[in-house]
């Protein structure tokens, strides 16, 4: 197989680069979803989601991403997938769930889909 | 002295401590990556490591993005696997090497490799995933080697090249070595192959490139450095990433190395499953 070197700038469809530019800018929605980790945090999001969003310093576009539970959304405003994984935990949301959401399939579909791949 | 005797990789999907958890080793979906394990434990049942040098990365638990090393140690006499927030079943502590650990500190940054020494350090499944694999019943396998993580950061671009993640390996490899007391040592490399969990490629796994790790990763690791690390996350995946563990892995284990098993499937939820024991010595 051909291994090239690759132009840093070409972007790569279909993916968002964790850079400091998007962690900047996810950093309230992040830190947010890192709360997650303890199960009083996730208790107290269920109970006040608004209060909960708004204590974190999120912002409209992230507070919206969030009351409509898109993941590419939240990605847009800054989320990184290994903290929004902690918010779809909440929901019981598996990475199942969360890949045909994003690419718009349903999970039956989408969980074939990597099997295809195996072929 | 002490010596490395080997490492072995794995992924470290969490899917695969509920699998564990409820005991789905035979069942259908499970049972062709379980396969890859037994040849693994018999090696650790003949060899008997005393540490296992665990080179993970964290996704969330121990690092948050307020303070993200690049490299991290744990220097701590116990590791806690905390709550990570989605359900997986805890487990006790793994008990540590601080003496060691402190020592490959001191020596990798005489090296010239700048760690981020950790006193306290919750693992994830990353970290705990691949003992239970390796040790199954892990902490409380009777052969549990004490063990000392290791974290690299592939949450937040800039992440190390290839080429930074195999010398790392080669310096832990001189610090391991230079330890006075007489330690028989293996490395894990966990974590990987291909799969990307975010954006409109979520899904995306890539057997080809997978195989061509595996392969190059046995005799000729220096071929891999050639590759970015963008054209890594468009040819593994953005979580594929994780294949610089393997690289940290395989910089400790010195030029020569016999393959003893590999074992690849897919899928293991969203991911190209790969697991391979390398012992030393030609």
């Amino acid at each position: 197989m051909d291994i090239t070197e690759f132009d840093h700038h070409t972007p790569i469809e279909g993916t968002t680069l964790f850079d400091g530019k998007m962690a900047m800018k996810g950093y309230a929605l992040n830190k947010m979803c890192y709360s997650f980790n303890a199960a009083d945090a996730r208790q107290a999001f269920l109970d006040d989601p608004e209060g909960y969003m708004t204590r974190f310093g999120l912002n409209d576009a992230q507070k919206q991403a969030c009351r409509d539970k898109n993941v590419l959304a939240m990605i847009a405003a800054g989320g990184n997938i290994y903290y929004l994984a902690k918010f779809a935990g909440i929901f019981k949301l598996g990475v199942q769930d969360v890949g045909a959401q994003q690419t718009g399939m349903s999970v039956e579909a989408f969980k074939q889909k990597l099997v295809d791949q195996g072929k | 002295m002490a010596r490395i005797l080997g490492g072995i990789t794995t992924s470290h999907i969490p899917a695969v401590g509920n699998a564990i958890a409820n005991e789905l080793q035979d069942d259908p979906y499970w049972k062709p990556f379980f396969a890859g394990y037994p040849k693994v434990h018999d090696w650790l049942a003949d060899t008997k490591p005393d540490i296992v040098i665990n080179i993970y990365n964290d996704h969330g638990l121990g690092f948050f993005l307020d303070k993200m090393p690049t490299f991290a140690i744990g220097a701590a006499h116990e590791y806690r696997n905390e709550d990570e927030g989605w359900g997986i079943p805890q487990l006790d502590p793994f008990p540590g090497a601080p003496e060691m650990s402190w020592h490959i500190i001191e020596g990798m940054v005489e090296d010239e490799f700048d760690i981020t020494s950790c006193q306290e350090l919750a693992v994830d499944h990353g970290f705990v995933v691949p003992m239970q694999l390796f040790w199954p019943g892990a902490p409380h396998h009777p052969d549990m080697p004490r063990a000392i993580p290791i974290s690299a950061n592939t949450v937040q671009h800039p992440i190390p090249t290839l080429n930074r993640a195999l010398n790392f390996g080669k310096s832990l490899r001189r610090a391991v070595e230079s330890f006075p007391e007489d330690l028989k040592v293996v490395v894990l490399g966990t974590g990987g192959l291909s799969h990307q969990l975010d954006g409109e490629r979520a899904g995306f796994i890539n057997k080809e490139f997978d195989r061509y790790c595996m392969d190059k990763i046995v005799h000729d690791p220096e071929a891999l450095t050639k590759i970015s690390r963008h054209e890594l996350v468009r040819q593994a995946g953005a979580q594929g990433t994780e294949f610089l563990m393997w690289m940290m892995m395989r910089g400790a284990l010195g030029d020569d190395v016999t393959e003893v098993t590999r074992n690849y499937h897919i899928p293991i939820s969203n991911t190209g499953a790969g697991t391979m024991l390398l012992e030393c010595g030609g």
